[in-house]
């Protein structure tokens, strides 16, 4: 096919605008990690804006000493960890009994589930559950309280009715139990899409904030978003913090913690991105 | 009759075992607070509980309709939804067509991984770099006007520059993203379609024009519907981290002063009748626009 001088043009320009997105997107990133390796003055002056100038790991050593974003951090692995092996079990447990036609009152639960996707009852009404629950400043309250989503649910819920019932119907004529059908066939057919919605939890999961930071008082729970919020957004470094020599390094600590929060997310980020597209997909088709 | 219910019940009781905590946790963590919906028609006190505060009807609906604060964060919450319909909207549209005009794999692979990259740092992080790059006393912005002999603004201490900054954070940090919905609408178009276009003589604007956006106007008009009926619900989340009383006059919408009334200054009762007004007119929207849509076009949610 031939193309004419106007497509050429418009095939040229597309690059550019495309390449100008891309760039667009990523010139924050780059600049968060200049800023975080330069030393503070160069970023107070202005002097940064694509590659780090003087550059120093004061501001990476001063953040590896804050207790504070230590314990966030491990306060995010934790319920990261916990929380998404929590929610794939129960959204497993879910999407596996509602996948199976046979199942009397499956039209039931699953019209009940589907109204939670456009009627939920909103903010007040989920903090004062919490609270009758005594589950304010509870660890409990930020692993169970939020464990499903009905998003994922209908997900795999979709993916489990493609697998052919005469698999299952084979192992069981072999004598396995349904437990074991479960675990042993379903299960390991099913390993894209679980790592689809375990993703889509974790990173949820580790992103997680307003919830935290309304359910959670006592520091030594708070996740790294919570911590970062009083960090980077409200700029209020913690008491300890101001008095430390550690915040001389003003400036430049602050993107040495954004750099360290987002770390984990960009490092597997490559790794893990067409399981999200498959994951859009199928909840777009589906949803 | 029962016995057959009990023989379905129990030749299916391993699967009514798995569903026991997953029916259990929607039953505590999603219909219960739907029941605590109520306290919005009553005087709720914490001590009193639910079913003992007097029932009081409409009047939370009426001081909130009747405050200053109702057309404040109606107008606002309107005019951030608008304006990102207008600006934000088409961004995903547009970045999908020009990605299927580009015939180099590796190009469209390598932009599309850099614009999906934002969608998943967390809004703390994304509303840090933001606050940042404005700061008045050391942000990058701030810094190029200073170099440029220009005056430093304190970019979101000004009302009239909340929206544009809220608007373009979600743009960047949400375009990619949103593409890929548009990217697999424009993958199932029927390539026949397009050949016979180019027997007809159809040039490549005529292309894109009958055959390209004809194909994925189905799924723009889904899109267009949830949005519509979220037209109501701003991302609260991210405003919650930008604004601050200097800005509230543009910046606060309904869910951020829900979230003052009630979390922070404990009137739950009228900050639950706020959030249940809020989630009504959500819900006649959606259902205004499906009705639309399927008038129009013939495509709707439902």
């Amino acid at each position: 096919m031939l193309e004419s001088r106007g497509e050429k043009t418009f095939y040229a320009f597309n690059y550019v605008i495309l390449a100008a997105a891309a760039l667009i997107t990523l010139y924050p990133f780059l600049y968060v990690l200049s800023a975080s390796l330069s030393s503070p003055k160069a970023v107070v002056m202005g002097d940064v804006f694509l590659y780090p100038i003087d550059i120093t790991l004061d501001a990476y050593s001063a953040v590896l000493k804050e207790k504070g974003i230590l314990t966030g951090y491990a306060n995010t692995l934790f319920y990261t960890v916990v929380g998404t092996i929590v929610s794939l079990v129960l959204t497993v447990c879910g999407a596996y009994a509602l996948s199976k036609k046979r199942l009397m009152g499956r039209k039931l639960f699953n019209i009940l589930i589907s109204i939670t996707l456009v009627f939920q009852a909103g903010m007040i009404p989920t903090y004062l559950n919490f609270r009758e629950l005594h589950l304010l400043d509870s660890r409990l309250a930020i692993i169970i309280g939020f464990a499903i989503s009905t998003f994922n649910v209908i997900i795999l819920r979709t993916f489990f009715q493609s697998i052919p019932d005469e698999i299952e119907e084979a192992a069981r004529i072999d004598g396995a139990s349904d437990f074991s059908v479960l675990m042993r066939i379903v299960l390991p057919l099913s390993k894209a899409s679980l790592a689809t919605i375990g993703l889509f939890y974790a990173v949820s999961r580790w992103n997680g904030y307003f919830w935290a930071m309304v359910l959670l008082k006592d520091p030594n729970k708070i996740p790294l978003q919570v911590l970062l919020n009083r960090l980077v957004v409200q700029m209020k470094p913690s008491d300890n913090m101001l008095a430390d020599s550690a915040f001389s390094v003003g400036e430049t600590l602050i993107y040495a913690t954004i750099v360290v929060a987002i770390l984990p997310i960009v490092a597997v980020y490559p790794f893990i991105q067409k399981y999200f597209v498959k994951g859009v997909m199928i909840g777009s088709v589906k949803g | 009759m029962v016995a057959t219910f009990v023989k379905k019940i129990r030749r299916d009781r391993f699967l009514y075992l798995l569903l026991i905590p997953f029916l259990l946790w929607y039953a505590v963590f999603m219909f219960k607070p739907m029941y605590g919906l109520q306290i919005a028609f009553r005087d709720y006190s914490i001590f009193k509980g639910i079913s003992d505060s007097p029932y009081v009807g409409f009047h939370h609906f009426e001081v909130f309709l009747q405050s200053d604060y109702f057309l404040r964060v109606l107008k606002n919450t309107l005019m951030i939804s608008l304006y990102s319909l207008i600006f934000a909207f088409p961004v995903p549209i547009i970045l999908a067509l020009l990605l299927n005009e580009v015939k180099n794999a590796t190009f469209r692979k390598t932009v599309q991984t850099f614009t999906y990259l934002p969608h998943f740092i967390s809004v703390v992080v994304v509303c840090g770099i933001v606050t940042n790059f404005l700061s008045p006393s050391s942000g990058l912005l701030n810094a190029v006007l200073d170099k440029l002999g220009l005056e430093k603004i304190y970019f979101l201490a000004v009302p009239e520059y909340f929206r544009t900054i809220f608007i373009s954070m979600n743009i960047w940090q949400e375009a990619g993203f949103g593409a890929i919905i548009y990217i697999a609408a424009l993958a199932g178009i029927n390539p026949e379609q397009y050949e016979a276009a180019v027997i007809d003589g159809a040039s490549k604007w005529k292309r894109v024009l009958h055959v390209t956006l004809p194909g994925i106007l189905p799924t723009i008009m889904v899109m267009l519907i949830l949005k519509i009926g979220s037209l109501l619900e701003v991302g609260y989340e991210a405003i919650i981290l930008l604004y601050q009383p200097a800005t509230y006059n543009t910046a606060d919408v309904i869910s951020t002063y829900v979230y003052r009334e009630g979390i922070m200054n404990g009137r739950y009762d009228m900050a639950t009748a706020v959030g249940l007004f809020n989630a009504v007119i959500g819900f006649v929207l959606i259902i205004i626009a499906n009705f639309l849509s399927k008038r129009i076009t013939g495509n709707g949610l439902w």
